[in-house]
């Protein structure tokens, strides 16, 4: 399964400045395995101490937010999107 | 009857109307909740009085004080608490991002509110940073803090969600834009509560790809009200999503709304592709005025789309 992941501009100095990777994997958990070990500095940034997603991290797969798909075990259909967005305020 | 003592008086029950011209099944209904039609023009109002009448409860606030009250506002909760404020004889701050729509400033201004601005490219996060410092240099403002006072979502649990409930009661989905999170988490949980198997369903902008200048992801901020087992699914939609059916809801429904409510009516017909039958509602936080300046409706749906990636419209 080849998917794009993009990475927003406050991680891509753990990416030498890569905004998209193209990684395989058939859930997302797979998927981020796959870019730490590419990218080692991006797991403090992806996973929480407690093994599951940073609080402060998003990641949407075709738009849909994991947390409520599957989280890291959210399956991936070939050619899928995934973006990390940091968790920031929303207008009101 | 509807005669009142006081514009306050007007805020809430505003109506449902049907957009199902633009559902993409006969068989899936979508009513839209018109918060334009409240008197400071959105659903912020609401949190507004209440996050007013709860202070004042606690002996926060006196009316008549003249105390300040200080808040990090994008525009619409400036507004509300701008009008709440006038009447009950309070002066009110607002931290502002710089890169809202102009008439959001005008507004508050007309409203007698002072205006600061905080950096753009810091979001709503800049916003809130900077009204914790001015609070913490000056302890007679009074800061009620929408994203973390549970009079936000009280509004919507005892008003927004029971309007919807007594005006829908065949209510399969709910689906709303998510800023504060106040609306989605009030609604959501009286939802919870009196019709359990209904769906609730939250819409964003992509805000964390807009907000520039964080240094690392412990700047990052979920608001305290924030409560992700009220959500059944998060959805981003764009801005040039967001614009298409800001422009289709005035041209296929006569419903002159804001860009959030576009992303909001965006996220409803997603959902809509997915089912067989349905009655979802769907929250359109205020009406189209603030937006004009934008060309949302009239320009070049490119050149559009490059002022929303630049301009603050939630
Ligand atoms: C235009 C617009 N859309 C969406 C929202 C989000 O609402 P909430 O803060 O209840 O999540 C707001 C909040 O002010 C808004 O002004």
């Amino acid at each position: 399964m080849a998917v794009t992941i993009s990475i927003p501009t406050v991680l891509r100095t753990q990416t030498d400045g890569q905004a998209n990777v193209e990684v395989d994997g058939a859930t997302v958990g797979a998927v981020f395995d796959e870019v730490i070990s590419r990218f080692p500095g991006l797991k403090a940034n992806l996973v929480g101490d407690d093994g599951g997603l940073h609080k402060f991290v998003n990641v949407f797969v075709d738009d849909e937010d994991i947390r409520y798909l599957d989280g890291l075990d959210t399956k991936l259909d070939d050619g899928a999107s995934i973006a990390i967005l940091p968790a920031v305020a929303g207008g009101a | 009857m509807t005669r009142y003592d006081s514009v306050l008086d007007l805020i809430g029950n505003t109506p449902l109307v049907g957009i199902h011209a633009l559902s993409p099944n006969p068989d899936v209904k979508i009513w839209a909740k018109l918060e334009g039609q409240n008197p400071g023009g959105s659903a912020k109002d609401r949190i507004a009085k209440t996050m007013v009448d709860l202070a004042e409860g606690d002996g926060v606030l006196t009316r008549g004080s003249g105390q300040i009250i200080l808040e990090p506002s994008s525009g619409n909760t400036g507004i509300g608490l701008a009008l709440v404020a006038k009447l009950r004889g309070y002066r009110l701050r607002v931290v502002l991002p710089e890169n809202v729509s102009i008439e959001r400033r005008q507004l508050l201004e007309i409203f007698g509110a002072e205006v600061v601005l905080s950096p753009g490219e810091e979001g709503s996060n800049g916003a809130i940073r900077r009204a914790e410092q001015l609070a913490a240099e000056d302890e007679e403002l009074v800061m009620l803090f929408q994203y973390g006072n549970p009079a936000n979502p009280l509004a919507h649990y005892l008003g927004t969600g029971p309007e919807i409930l007594r005006d829908c009661p065949e209510i399969d989905v709910f689906c709303a834009g998510l800023g504060t999170s106040g609306t989605l988490m009030g609604v959501g949980r009286y939802l919870k509560e009196h019709k359990p198997e209904a769906k609730i369903l939250a819409v964003e902008p992509p805000v964390g790809e807009l907000v520039q200048g964080l240094r690392n992801l412990d700047d990052g901020f979920v608001p305290p009200i924030f409560d992700a087992a009220m959500l059944d699914r998060k959805t981003i939609v764009r801005p040039r999503e967001s614009i298409e059916w800001t422009r289709r809801l005035l041209s296929e429904c006569g419903v002159f709304a804001g860009i959030s409510s576009g992303a909001a009516v965006a996220g409803a017909v997603k959902y809509a592709q997915r089912v067989d039958a349905a009655n979802i509602v769907v929250l359109l936080p205020d009406g189209g005025w603030k937006y004009l300046s934008s060309g949302a409706w009239t320009d070049d749906i490119d050149v559009v789309e490059e002022r929303a990636t630049r301009i603050n419209y939630w």
